[in-house]
C-alpha cells in the first residue's frame, strides 16, 4: 500500500498544481453550482416579470419590473428609508463601539484583553433571536426602559420622544427609534473587533512621536489616531450597512407596518409569487454594497479585516 | 472625555474608562435581562420590575415535545453542517493560502458571498433551486443551506493557522523520508487541529442559531430559532421563551469559550526560531 | 575521490528572474563545501534543487553517480537543515528527533536507543521531552542538527543554519559543526552569507552572484587569486583598481586587486618591481588592532590597513600626502 501512496507523492510531486486542484474541486464545485447557480438564476429573475391578470411569472427578458421597483413612490419609500437606517446604524454602532475598541487596543493588559474579546464574540456568536428578543422585552411599555424614567420622573422625556414624527410611534417597541437601538445593539461586535484590530497595528512610537513633535492629545488624536483607525471603521461598517440593508426580522418584530427592502423581498416572492419584483429588491443591497465595499476598500478597510 | 488625561499617557481617563465599561454593559445586560425574565411569574406582559420568581416556567419546558423535537433538530442539523463544513472550508484553506494563480480573489470571494449577502437573498435562492431541481424540503435541505455559509468560518481559522505556520516543516517532512499522504497524518493534520476545531466550534453556535436561511429550507421542519421565531410573532407564555432562549444562550456559549480556550496559545510562534 | 554531489548545466527561473544560470557543481564525499553569495544570488535556490524541493527547469542533479532530477524529496538520500529550524510544533523533542524512524518504521526500543545516542552527540541529554517552544534558538538548532543526522545520511544540507544566533554562539556552533563533520565525514553542503563563516570552515567554496557561480576554489585561493572584481571584493577589504586607471597610473594593462595589508604607507625605499602612488588620506577608521586608512589621488582610492603596534609609527591625520606602494606579486590580475 504504501509504495502506491509513494507513487502517486512522486507524481504529485511533478504535478504540484494537480494537487491544489484537487483540493479546490469539492468546496468550488459545491459552492459554484449549488450556491452560485441558484443565487443567479433568482436574481436573474429582476428580468422577468409578472403577468397582472394571470398572476404567473412571464419568462421573457424586459425591464418591466425594474422600472416598476424605481418608480412607485412607496417602493422608493422603502429604498430610502432602508439607505437612511444603515447609515445611521452604522453611524451609531462606530460612535458606540469606537470607545470600547480603543479602550480595548490601548489600555488593557493582555489577560483584560482576552476578557473583553469575550465579551465582544460572545454576543457576537450567541443566538440573534434571543438577542432580538431580549430588546423587544427592554423597549415594551411595561418594560424596564419605562420603569428607568418613571423612577427618574421624567416620563414625559419619554412620552416627548415618542410623539416625534417620524422617529417616534405608539411604543419604543414599534417606532424606528427602537429600531435602531435594536440595529445598533445587534451589530456593535461587527464594529467594535476590526476598529480594535486597526487601532492595534498603531505602534505606539507613533502616537509618542506626535507628542514629542509638540502636537496636544486632542490633535494627535485627530490627526494621527482617528485616521489611522478608519479602515477599521470603514471594515466595521460594511458589515453594519449590508446587515441592516437585509434584515427583515427586526422590522418585523419591532417595526411599525412600514416596510423595509427585506421585507418588501420577503412579501413579494411569498404568497404574491412575485419573484420578479422581490429579485428587483434584492438587487439594491447587492448594488449598494458593491459600491459601498469599493469606496471601504478604497479607504483601506480591506487591511483591517 | 479621552482630553482629559492628566501626567500619565499611559493610564486612559476616565471618561474613556467608562465609555468602554459600559458599552460592554450595554452588550451584556439585555441577556441578563433574559435571564431574568426566565424566572417572573407574570406570562403576559413584561412588567418590570417581574412581580415575583419562580422556577416553574423550567419544569415546563422540559415536559414540552415540541421544544424537544425542536433542540434535538437544531443539533443534528448543526453536527452535520459543521462536518460538512469542516470537510469543504479546510480543503479551501489548504488550496488557497499560498496560492497565487489568476482568479484567486473571486474563489476567495465566492467561498465568502453566502455569509456577505443578506441571508433573505440565499435563503430564497435556495429555495427556488431545490423548488426547480424538484428537492423536497427535509432535513437536508436545511444542512445544506448551512454547510455553505458555514464553510467560510472554517476556512478563515484554517487559513489564518496555515499562514502562520513555518512553510518549511511539510519540506521538512518530506526530506525526512515522508510522503505526501504520511505529511499529511502526521505534520499537517495535528498542526491544523486546533484550528479545525476552533472553526468547527464557531460553526456550530452559527448553524444552531441561524433562522433566515433556515425558514427558506425547511419544509415542515422546526429548528429552535424557527420554534423562537413563531413565539416571537404571537408570544403565548412568555417566560417559556424566556427559559428556552436561556438555554439557548448557554448552548451556544459553550463552543465559543471552547474554541477560544483552545486557540489561546497560537498568537506565539510555534517551533519556529525567529 | 568519490564524487558526492555533482550540478550539470542546471538552469531555473521564476517567471523572468533566473535564479540559477547554468550552474555547475562537482562536491567531493567527505568535503565540507560552502555556496556563499549575497542574499537573492541563488545559493538557496542551488541547495533547494538538490535536496529536491524545486525541480530545475533543465539540467541534471547526480547524487553519488545517480541522476536524481525526477526524484521527490522524501526519496533521497540527503537531509537538511533549514533556515528556522522547520520543528514539528506539536511534537516533543524525542518525536521531532525520531520522525524519519518513525517513517521507516523501525521498531520502537531500536528508536529510543537511536535518539538517545544522537541526543548525546549533540549535548541535548534530557531534553528529550521539551516541545520546541519552550527551547533556545540554540537548542532548537540542535534539536534540526540531531533530527537530521540521526538518519546517517552522506549529504546533509545546511541552509544558513547560524544566523539567527548570537556571535559567541555562533562561534561555538562553527567549532561543533566542524568537528561533527569530520566525526562522521559527512559531505557537507552550507550555504551561508557570512564569508568570515565560510572561509573559517570551509574545504572549498563556490560564490554565488546573481544566479552565476563565480569561483570555486579553496578559501585561501579564493582570498589571494580572486578571478573576478566582485570575488575580490566580496571576501575580504580590498581596493580595485580598474583598466583605465592601471593604464593611466601605474602604466599596467590589466584590472587588478590589492589587498591592503600589501600596502606599504611612505616607503623610502621603493624597488623597481613596486607600484607606487603618492596620494592624500582621505578617511580614517579605527579597528581596534589595526585601523583601516582611505588614500585618495584623482579618482583612484585605495585601502591600507595600518598595525600601529608593529609598524613605523606615521602621522594619521586627514589631508597627510604619502607615498604608497606595494610589490607587483602581491596584485592579482582579473578578468573583467
Amino acid at each position: 500500500m504504501n509504495s502506491i501512496l509513494d507513487s502517486f507523492s512522486s507524481y504529485l510531486f511533478r504535478n504540484k498544481n494537480l494537487l491544489i486542484l484537487l483540493f479546490l474541486l469539492p468546496p468550488l464545485l459545491w459552492l459554484g453550482i449549488i450556491y452560485l447557480g441558484s443565487l443567479l438564476v433568482f436574481l436573474f429573475h429582476s428580468l422577468f416579470y409578472l403577468d397582472g391578470f394571470t398572476g404567473k411569472i412571464v419568462y421573457k427578458i424586459s425591464l418591466n419590473t425594474i422600472i416598476e421597483l424605481f418608480s412607485s413612490p412607496a417602493n422608493i419609500d422603502i429604498l430610502i428609508r432602508t439607505v437612511a437606517l444603515a447609515f445611521l446604524v452604522s453611524v451609531g454602532s462606530a460612535l458606540i463601539g469606537f470607545p470600547i475598541a480603543y479602550y480595548m487596543a490601548k489600555y488593557t493588559s493582555p489577560k483584560v484583553k482576552i476578557f473583553f474579546y469575550l465579551a465582544i464574540m460572545l454576543p457576537l456568536w450567541s443566538s440573534y433571536l434571543v438577542r432580538v428578543y431580549s430588546w423587544k422585552l427592554i423597549l415594551a411599555k411595561e418594560g424596564i426602559i419605562s420603569w428607568v424614567f418613571e423612577k427618574l420622573h421624567a416620563s414625559w422625556i419619554l412620552e416627548g420622544i415618542l410623539s416625534l414624527p417620524v422617529i417616534g410611534g405608539p411604543s419604543l417597541s414599534i417606532s424606528y427609534l427602537g429600531m435602531f437601538l435594536v440595529f445598533t445593539y445587534i451589530w456593535l461586535p461587527f464594529m467594535i473587533l476590526p476598529i480594535q484590530a486597526s487601532l492595534e497595528r498603531v505602534p505606539n512610537s507613533l502616537i509618542n512621536a506626535s507628542y514629542d513633535l509638540g502636537a496636544s492629545k486632542r490633535q494627535t488624536f485627530y490627526k494621527i489616531i482617528l485616521p489611522l483607525a478608519l479602515p477599521g471603521i470603514a471594515a466595521g461598517s460594511i458589515f453594519t450597512f449590508s446587515l441592516t440593508l437585509g434584515d427583515y426580522i427586526i422590522p418585523y418584530i419591532i417595526g411599525t407596518s412600514k416596510f423595509f427592502i427585506g421585507q418588501a423581498v420577503y412579501t413579494h416572492q411569498g404568497t404574491a409569487g412575485n419573484v420578479p419584483l422581490a429579485a428587483a429588491f434584492s438587487l439594491v443591497p447587492i448594488a449598494v454594497m458593491t459600491v459601498y465595499i469599493y469606496l471601504a476598500k478604497r479607504l483601506g478597510a480591506f487591511n483591517a479585516l | 472625555m479621552l482630553f482629559n488625561k492628566k501626567n500619565n499617557i499611559n493610564k486612559a481617563s476616565w471618561g474613556l474608562k467608562i465609555g468602554a465599561i459600559a458599552g460592554i454593559l450595554f452588550l451584556h445586560i439585555p441577556l441578563f435581562l433574559i435571564i431574568l425574565y426566565a424566572f417572573t411569574t407574570e406570562d403576559k406582559s413584561y412588567q418590570f420590575p417581574p412581580p415575583g420568581y419562580t422556577l416553574k416556567w423550567f419544569s415546563i419546558v422540559l415536559s414540552r415535545d415540541d421544544i424537544w423535537n425542536a433542540v434535538y433538530l437544531s443539533l443534528h442539523v448543526a453536527l452535520v453542517s459543521t462536518f460538512a463544513a469542516i470537510l469543504l472550508g479546510t480543503l479551501a484553506a489548504a488550496a488557497l493560502y499560498k496560492a497565487d494563480f489568476f482568479g484567486k480573489e473571486s474563489i476567495t470571494l465566492l467561498i465568502i458571498l453566502p455569509i456577505a449577502l443578506p441571508g433573505i437573498i440565499t435563503g430564497i435562492s435556495l429555495r427556488s433551486a431545490f423548488g426547480v431541481a424538484g428537492i423536497p424540503f427535509s432535513t437536508w435541505t436545511i444542512i445544506i443551506g448551512h454547510a455553505t455559509f458555514c464553510m467560510v468560518v472554517v476556512y478563515n481559522n484554517v487559513v489564518a493557522r496555515l499562514r502562520r505556520s513555518s512553510p518549511n516543516i511539510i519540506q521538512a517532512s518530506m526530506d525526512l523520508g515522508a510522503n505526501n499522504f504520511q505529511t499529511f497524518f502526521y505534520v499537517i493534520l495535528p498542526n491544523l487541529g486546533t484550528a479545525i476545531l476552533a472553526g468547527g466550534m464557531l460553526a456550530f453556535a452559527l448553524s444552531f442559531d441561524e433562522v433566515i436561511v433556515t425558514t427558506f429550507t425547511a419544509g415542515q421542519q422546526t429548528t429552535l430559532p424557527i420554534w423562537m421565531l413563531s413565539e416571537l410573532i404571537r408570544p403565548r407564555q412568555r417566560p417559556i421563551t424566556n427559559v428556552v432562549a436561556v438555554f439557548i444562550i448557554c448552548i451556544t456559549f459553550i463552543p465559543i469559550l471552547y474554541a477560544s480556550y483552545i486557540t489561546r496559545n497560537t498568537s506565539d510562534g510555534e517551533g519556529s526560531s525567529k | 575521490m568519490i564524487t558526492a554531489l555533482e550540478l550539470i548545466n542546471v538552469n531555473k527561473s521564476y517567471g523572468q528572474v533566473s535564479a540559477l544560470d547554468t550552474i555547475h557543481l562537482n562536491i567531493k564525499d567527505g568535503e565540507f563545501f560552502s555556496l556563499l553569495g549575497p542574499s537573492g544570488s541563488g545559493k538557496t535556490t542551488c541547495l533547494k534543487v538538490i535536496a529536491g524541493f524545486e525541480v530545475p527547469d533543465s539540467g541534471i542533479v547526480n547524487l553519488f553517480g545517480e541522476d536524481v532530477s525526477n526524484v521527490p524529496p522524501f526519496k533521497r538520500n540527503v537531509n537538511t537543515v533549514f533556515q528556522d529550524y522547520a520543528l514539528f510544533p506539536h511534537m516533543n523533542v524525542r518525536d521531532n528527533v525520531a520522525y524519519s524512524l518513525k517513517i521507516k518504521k523501525v521498531p520502537k526500543s531500536e528508536q529510543d536507543q537511536q535518539v538517545n545516542e544522537i541526543l548525546k552527540i549533540v549535548k541535548l541529554e534530557g531534553y528529550d521531552s521539551r516541545k520546541p517552544s519552550e527551547l533556545s534558538g540554540g537548542q532548537r538548532q540542535r534539536v534540526a542538527l540531531a533530527r537530521s543526522l540521526i538518519n546517517k545520511p552522506k549529504i546533509l544540507l545546511l541552509d544558513e543554519p547560524l544566523g539567527a544566533l548570537d556571535l559567541k554562539l555562533r562561534e561555538q556552533m562553527q567549532l561543533e559543526l566542524k568537528n561533527l563533520q569530520r566525526q562522521f565525514k559527512i559531505t557537507f553542503i552550507y550555504v551561508t552569507h557570512d564569508q568570515q563563516e565560510a572561509m573559517s570552515m570551509s574545504d572549498r567554496i563556490a560564490i554565488f552572484n546573481n544566479g552565476k557561480i563565480e569561483q570555486i576554489d579553496t578559501p585561501a585561493n579564493i582570498y589571494s587569486k580572486p578571478k573576478t572584481a566582485f570575488v575580490a571584493d566580496f571576501i575580504g577589504t580590498t581596493s580595485i583598481i580598474s583598466l583605465d586607471l592601471a593604464n593611466k597610473f601605474f602604466n599596467y594593462s590589466k584590472p587588478f586587486s590589492i589587498r591592503p595589508e600589501f600596502i606599504k604607507i611612505q616607503n623610502d625605499n621603493i624597488h623597481d618591481n613596486e607600484f607606487n602612488i603618492e596620494a592624500i588620506i582621505d578617511d580614517v577608521q579605527y579597528q581596534g588592532s589595526y585601523f583601516k586608512i582611505i588614500f585618495k589621488k584623482d579618482d583612484l582610492t585605495l585601502i591600507s590597513f595600518y598595525y600601529p603596534n608593529t609598524s613605523k609609527q606615521i602621522d594619521i591625520n586627514l589631508g597627510k600626502r604619502y607615498t604608497i606602494s606595494w610589490s607587483k606579486d602581491n596584485i592579482t590580475d582579473l578578468n573583467e
